[in-house]
């Protein structure tokens, strides 16, 4: 199921918090070999986990992660802006409609659907809260998974080539790309609804004063 | 016509001091439709700041009895940063069902969406619109409200921290009304056609348009003008 969860509120859930910082250590450091710092306890955690970012994160039937994104506003600090900055030729992208999401990793253990679940994830935080784009910096075996599942950035910028090319681009959000993406994950309607309210809403709605 | 974001930047750009925005409230508190408005900013260092609509009775009642501990939109919005429907708020525990009955017999409205800004060093932010309707015509509304109320939410930020010294201006190309018109109708969502055919042009003339507004930019395509000029809005007030 897709859980979207605060940094702050993650330690409400550790099991799912310790296996997605171990992941992103096995995908960002020993498979992908980034230059990411793994630390004593084998996770993969940097300083903008510690700004309280909006994870979404596909929990397997045992509560575990099965694949994770980071959401951050881009009126604040970003990766584009503080590491990728050349690839938007300098310029800073940062905007109130658009978010950056950075970290896109799938556990070694998910089934095929996950990065399609994911990505709908990130839709309906996009639709949810009236965002237009997320930004996001991605390498080239992530184009042929974006192309697959029907939702390819607009690139805004390259570096590299081959395998090691690095591209900087921009998702726009829509209801038709979350229809394409329900349909790839396998995932109803009404199920995906419900994951999003069960984490931004209560439900019960209690009306005070008659 | 002005569009909603073209006359929320006309409003920001008029104010000029803090008092300023007082005014521009009630002028956007029309353009959104709704009873009220509220823009409450709390520095890094704890200082407040608010423009509101409320009555001031409430307002100090409010202040004086320390609200902010038990208000479930504080409660619910504090560095957080995406918007909230008062809906999805947590009103079930007692005080804040009292609470809320105190407010509404003060004329606080029932339906609230709140835009949560994460500042710079620190700074946050609360924009809420308040309103008295059914739950179904309050959904119809804030969902064809968003996007300006979370443009406006951070415009007024911008421009109060300006007002405050907090930061400074940056300098920018400007663009002449017709560029900005194209980018703000494609920023809304409109097609390059649709665009064209709003503002009684050819496709041909909206892309030359397009294409001198992406060069003083400095944008690579489109979108990245269309978010460059987000950016800038938030500058050129």
């Amino acid at each position: 199921m897709l859980r979207y969860i605060h940094g702050r509120d993650l330690p409400a859930y550790r099991k799912l918090r310790d296996t997605m910082f171990a992941d992103r250590a096995r995908q960002f450091h020993a498979r992908l070999g980034w230059d990411v710092a793994v630390n004593e306890r084998g996770e993969e955690r940097d300083q903008y986990d510690d700004l309280d970012p909006l994870y979404v994160i596909w929990e397997m039937p045992d509560g575990s992660h099965g694949g994770s994104m980071r959401f951050l506003p881009t009126t604040g600090r970003t990766m584009a802006a503080e590491h990728f900055l050349h690839l938007s030729q300098g310029r800073r992208i940062s905007s109130p409609l658009i978010w950056e999401c950075t970290r896109f990793c799938i556990s070694e253990r998910a089934g095929a659907d996950v990065s399609a679940a994911l990505m709908l994830g990130g839709a309906e935080v996009g639709l949810g809260f009236g965002l237009s784009h997320a930004l996001g910096v991605f390498d080239a075996r992530m184009v042929r998974i974006y192309r697959r599942l029907g939702w390819p950035p607009m690139v805004l910028g390259s570096e590299g080539q081959g395998h090691d090319r690095t591209s900087l681009g921009l998702w726009t959000f829509g209801r038709s790309v979350r229809e394409r993406l329900l349909l790839r994950a396998g995932i109803s309607d009404e199920i995906s609804r419900q994951w999003f309210m069960r984490a931004f809403g209560h439900l019960e709605l209690v009306r005070a004063a008659g | 016509m002005q569009s909603r974001l073209e006359t929320i930047i006309d409003c920001m750009t008029q104010a000029s001091s803090l008092d300023d925005l007082q005014e521009e409230i009630l002028k956007l508190r029309n353009l959104f439709e709704v009873e009220h408005l509220v823009y409450h900013s709390v520095s890094n260092s704890g200082e407040q700041y608010a423009v509101l609509t409320y009555r001031p009775e409430w307002v100090s009642h409010y202040i004086a009895s320390k609200y902010e501990r038990i208000d479930p939109v504080v409660l619910g919005c504090y560095k957080r940063f995406h918007p909230v429907d008062w809906k999805r708020l947590d009103w079930k525990p007692k005080a804040a069902r009292a609470f809320l009955g105190e407010a509404i017999e003060n004329g606080v409205g029932r339906q609230g969406f709140s835009v949560p800004i994460r500042g710079p060093q620190g700074q946050f932010a609360l924009f809420t619109v308040n309103h008295n309707c059914d739950d179904e015509s309050w959904e119809r509304h804030t969902g064809e409200f968003v996007r300006d109320m979370i443009l406006a939410a951070h415009y007024i930020n911008q421009k109060a921290l300006e007002l405050e010294g907090a930061v400074a201006d940056a300098p920018v190309r400007p663009m002449s009304p017709r560029e900005t018109d194209v980018l703000t109708l494609l920023a809304l969502g409109y097609s390059r056609a649709q665009a064209a055919d709003s503002l009684s042009i050819s496709e041909h003339t909206l892309r030359a348009y397009l294409e001198s507004a992406r060069n003083k930019l400095g944008a690579l395509n489109t979108t990245h003008a269309v978010a460059r000029a987000l950016t800038q809005g938030l500058l050129v007030l």
